[in-house]
């Protein structure tokens, strides 16, 4: 057999790209086990009680609290809100069409700092306090194209004589919806809010200027920056982590044993 | 890289090729020898290793074991890119991106040929697509997408053009007129043409050679007439059209005539026409000379008898019927007769004999496995 | 839709038939579109707004008066022409490099792990794996990995390829690369979605054509995954252009690295001098207006978008 280069070479490099990629989130895991004082700057050995006592730095917690309480609040209307568009661009007709795709492809398209600015110029002008409101207000706003996008193509997939055949079986519109639509669509809808999840939760830009006195994990990490991150911040986002991993390899392994079951 | 422009077509040759993947093996030992000029079909159902082979042909796969030769060249560790051979790929593989001109002039622009493009509208003349030469390819419909594919595959004037299952995919009018514009191309431009289909009236329509495979192995090859009329194994004998098939223990044989024994029945064949002479054979006919009669018929040295038997099934399919008579302890024997009006009225449950002349029937080399049927 | 793309693999689309049109799709649409255009759409013309006004008289700090100030955006330009250009070239050398980066990744998983589903899976969560942790919490590791007493900086300093007085966080290099580091899956996923639809066949078709390797690659493989590489492309320049938070000096950056972005957060969230930072997020929003609909109009996918 012939000695090729090329396939070695692919691989070698894939692998080399992947370490790469890890080394920063292993070095957060590796420094939540850091003995600690103040700053998590120097090694100065092992410990789990970062880990056991992860409120010892009382802020930490209460903007990971916080952080949750937007991603789920927002995640929650901006699923909801964009279904019912995605569902309505496959499947009906309807006169500015493509004025309402540009309007959802906008703020993928737009830097966050220019929507975060922009939405702070506003409720400047409006005169609203910034804080727990105006944050969910601001990440229900950005996270809504990217559920639009994931829900569409999964209406896309779905076959309408389904639904026809329900109507044929004498199911009225509320139930083919309930009954036929709405379970067909879950996978996509559910994707739609683990990615509406990720992304609040994650946000920092929009967050920083819509925040006022609130506190988020992201702007939390931002402000500790200066002085030093506390090894706290390092378990909850490798705690984040771990599960996060987690449920994907989930998902991904029982997709990938459906898939073997149904190739036999 | 061979830029020499291939003015007629090459031999090819396989010697021992042996294609192995995990858990399988693709192709067994495999030789074969293809005429420059030569319309050749390669039959056999899905899985048996056509498809590898031609893969194998082309470059896209590389033999495990084996060589393959094209005009008396090694071209075994050749890359696609380096052989002139020239692949109608199943889906045609037209490039979605490029017009129909372009997919037909890439291979001449690889090649670096002076006057790609007026070469390419060539091909498409030849193929009758002229006026569609800017459109993109998604544009067409399938008929017009397979000629493209084969104006783009012929305009290189290959050593050799491989057509993987071109026809697949077209609805039957369209395939029995491709078909025929096929023949008369190859014949045209006289080039080698290896054609890889599951479909037995295609290979035996258009093919001069045709070579039956089966798990990885050919089991028999030559003219489409001689495989039908002398199957040598049970698998040519089920799979190219349909026979019906007794085995026996060989009770007598000379140098002109077999004969076994079956289930009480003799049954002769000519000894040219069975290949093997000792132990357990198994004897066949086709369903169109075999007969059947309402009465028994008499008994005589050139006629195989067997019944009586009930008809069991009657099935009108235009220009024959074919009968199914179930003859207690031996089991179902087709029967097709022609509607010419002369073959007996009879219904269904009647009473009848079978027979066939012992010219028409043949012994084969090895037994049904009852696994012959996949079609 | 070019960000379709970063769903992943998605089952082929079946034929839609719109079927009715009315109160049905309108009620459907109403909340969330209604929703956008208070909170997207308006902002913007806040936006304005604000990069037009004028200091109060009364001269307190972060009060500012409607007008048609136009003076802003001449000062927020030569005030802050640097950082703008700045901006723009750290976005497109990043955008440059993470394509290189990623499209062999990309590559790889769609069409070399192509039959092996558990492997594609695995190797997708990996690409994936970094938005699972806090962006900062990455970008802070690599400022101490890269910091001054760190094993890095010391090693380099060991062999002589570093001097004495050396260093990495700061520099423009130390922006880039991190801007890079945290772009790469964005860029990834989308190319991944093209060449996962890419048809082997027509590379195997390019093959027996008479293409050697790099010339099926070039012809037939990389135009079919335009797509993809306009969308990573764009998902990477636009969020770049207007990031600060790799380039701030608590991160990677330094004095000398500030963006648009650092400049718009210090006028907006420090010193409240609302107008400039509008003005300067005006200009940028126009910018990347510009520069993506020239680029998508340049590349021949309109209908991309």
């Amino acid at each position: 057999m012939k000695f090729s280069l090329g396939k070695y070479l692919l691989p070698t490099y894939v692998t080399l790209t992947f370490l790469f990629l890890a080394i920063p989130i292993g070095y957060t895991f590796v420094f939540s086990f850091n003995d600690s004082i103040k700053s998590n700057i120097i090694w100065r050995g092992f410990t789990l009680d970062n880990w056991l006592n992860v409120c010892g730095q009382q802020e930490v917690c209460d903007a990971f609290v916080n952080s949750i309480i937007v991603a789920v609040s927002a995640t929650l209307v901006s699923t909801v809100l964009g279904t019912m568009i995605a569902i309505a661009l496959v499947r009906y007709r309807f006169k500015f069409r493509n004025a309402t795709n540009l309007i959802l492809f906008l703020p993928l398209a737009t830097p966050e700092v220019v929507m975060g600015a922009g939405l702070a110029a506003q409720f400047l002008d409006f005169g609203w306090q910034k804080g727990l409101g105006t944050v969910i207000i601001a990440h229900t706003m950005f996270t809504l194209s990217f559920v639009v996008v994931t829900v569409k193509a999964r209406v896309a997939t779905l076959d309408p004589a389904l639904e026809e055949a329900g109507r044929d079986l004498y199911a009225n519109p509320v139930q083919v919806f309930w009954r036929i639509t709405f379970p067909l669509l879950l996978p996509g809808i559910l994707a739609a809010a683990m990615l509406a999840f990720a992304l609040s939760f994650d946000d920092f830009i929009i967050t920083q200027f819509n925040s006022g006195a609130l506190d988020t994990f992201p702007k939390f990490v931002y402000t500790a920056a200066a002085r030093g991150i506390p090894a706290e911040a390092n378990v909850i986002g490798s705690f984040v982590f771990i599960v996060a991993i987690a449920i994907v390899m989930a998902v991904q392994i029982r997709s990938s044993i459906k898939q073997r079951r149904l190739a036999k | 890289m061979a830029t020499d422009f291939a003015a007629q077509g090459a031999d090819l040759e396989l010697v021992g090729i042996r294609k192995e993947f995990p858990g399988f093996v693709a192709v067994e030992n495999l030789d074969l020898k293809i005429p420059a000029g030569e319309f050749f079909a390669l039959l056999g159902p899905s899985g048996c290793g056509k498809t590898t082979t031609l893969r194998m042909i082309a470059g896209l796969e590389s033999p495990t074991q084996g060589q393959i030769l094209i005009g008396g060249k090694d071209v075994t560790d050749q890359k696609p890119h380096q052989r002139t051979v020239n692949t109608v790929f199943q889906n045609y593989a037209l490039f979605p991106h490029m017009s129909v001109l372009e997919n037909v002039a890439f291979g001449l622009r690889q090649r670096k040929v002076s006057d790609p493009v007026a070469k390419a509208q060539a091909a498409l003349d030849m193929v009758e697509l002229n006026h569609l030469a800017q459109r993109r390819p998604q544009q067409l419909s399938g008929g017009q997408q397979q000629r493209v594919a084969l104006a783009r595959a012929l305009v290189n004037r290959p050593a050799l053009l491989l057509l993987d299952e071109p026809l697949g995919a077209l609805d039957l009018k369209l395939r029995r007129q491709m078909q025929i514009e096929l023949k008369a191309i190859q014949i045209e431009v006289g080039l080698t043409f290896l054609h890889v289909t599951h479909d037995q009236e295609e290979a035996m329509d258009m093919a001069d050679t045709v070579a039956v495979m089966n798990q990885g192995r050919i089991e028999q090859m030559g003219a489409p007439e001689r495989l039908y009329d002398r199957p040598k194994t049970a698998f040519v004998a089920k799979f190219l059209g349909q026979s019906n098939i007794f085995v026996g223990e060989v009770a007598e044989a000379d140098d002109t005539k077999v004969s076994i024994s079956f289930k009480g029945h003799k049954l002769t064949a000519p000894a040219e026409r069975v290949e093997k002479s000792k132990g357990k054979v198994a004897f066949g006919v086709r369903p169109e000379k075999t007969m059947f009669h309402e009465s028994e018929p008499q008994a005589s040295s050139d006629l195989n008898i067997l019944g009586p038997g009930e008809i069991t099934d009657i099935r009108f399919t235009g220009v024959s019927n074919q009968y199914q008579i179930d003859i207690p302890e031996i089991g179902e024997v087709t029967v097709f007769a022609q509607n010419v009006g002369k073959s007996p009225v009879v219904e269904l449950g009647a009473q009848v004999w079978v027979s066939w002349r012992v010219e028409h029937g043949f012994g084969l080399a090895d037994l049904p496995t009852g696994e012959e049927d996949i079609d | 839709m070019a960000f379709v793309a970063l769903g992943g693999s998605a089952p082929e689309a079946v034929k839609q038939a719109p079927r009715k049109t009315g109160r049905v799709a309108m009620l459907l649409l109403l909340p969330g579109m209604a929703y956008l255009a208070l909170f997207f759409l308006t902002p913007f013309v806040s936006l304005i707004l604000t990069s037009l006004k004028q200091p109060d008289p009364s001269g307190v700090i972060g009060r500012y008066d409607f007008g048609f100030e136009i003076g802003n955006y001449v000062y927020a330009v030569s005030q802050y022409l640097p950082q703008i250009l700045r901006s723009f070239s750290f976005a497109l050398i990043a955008t440059v490099i993470a394509l290189a980066v990623s499209y062999p990744i990309a590559y790889f998983i769609a069409v070399k792990a192509r039959n092996k589903p558990l492997l594609k899976g695995m190797l997708l969560t990996l690409v994936v794996a970094p938005f699972f942790i806090s962006m900062l919490l990455r970008t802070f590791a690599w400022k101490q990995i890269f910091s001054n007493d760190s094993w890095i900086v010391n090693t380099l300093k060991d062999f002589g390829i570093f001097g004495a007085d050396s260093y990495i966080i700061g520099t423009n290099f130390a922006v880039i690369f991190g801007l890079v580091y945290n772009f790469i899956p964005f860029m990834t996923l989308p190319i991944f979605s093209s060449l996962d639809r890419l048809d082997l066949r027509l590379v195997e078709a390019g093959a027996d054509l008479y293409a050697n390797p790099a010339t099926t690659f070039r012809k037939i493989t990389f135009p079919l995954s335009l797509p993809g590489v306009i969308s990573g492309t764009l998902l990477t320049f636009i969020p770049i252009s207007g990031d600060y938070v790799v380039a701030s000096r608590d991160f990677l950056g330094g004095p000398e690295t500030a963006m648009m972005g650092n400049v718009v957060e210090a006028n907006f969230l420090r010193i409240q001098d609302y107008p400039t930072a509008s003005a300067l997020s005006v200009m940028l929003m126009a910018a990347i207006v510009v520069l993506v609909s020239a680029y998508v109009r340049k590349s021949g996918t309109e209908d991309l978008l």
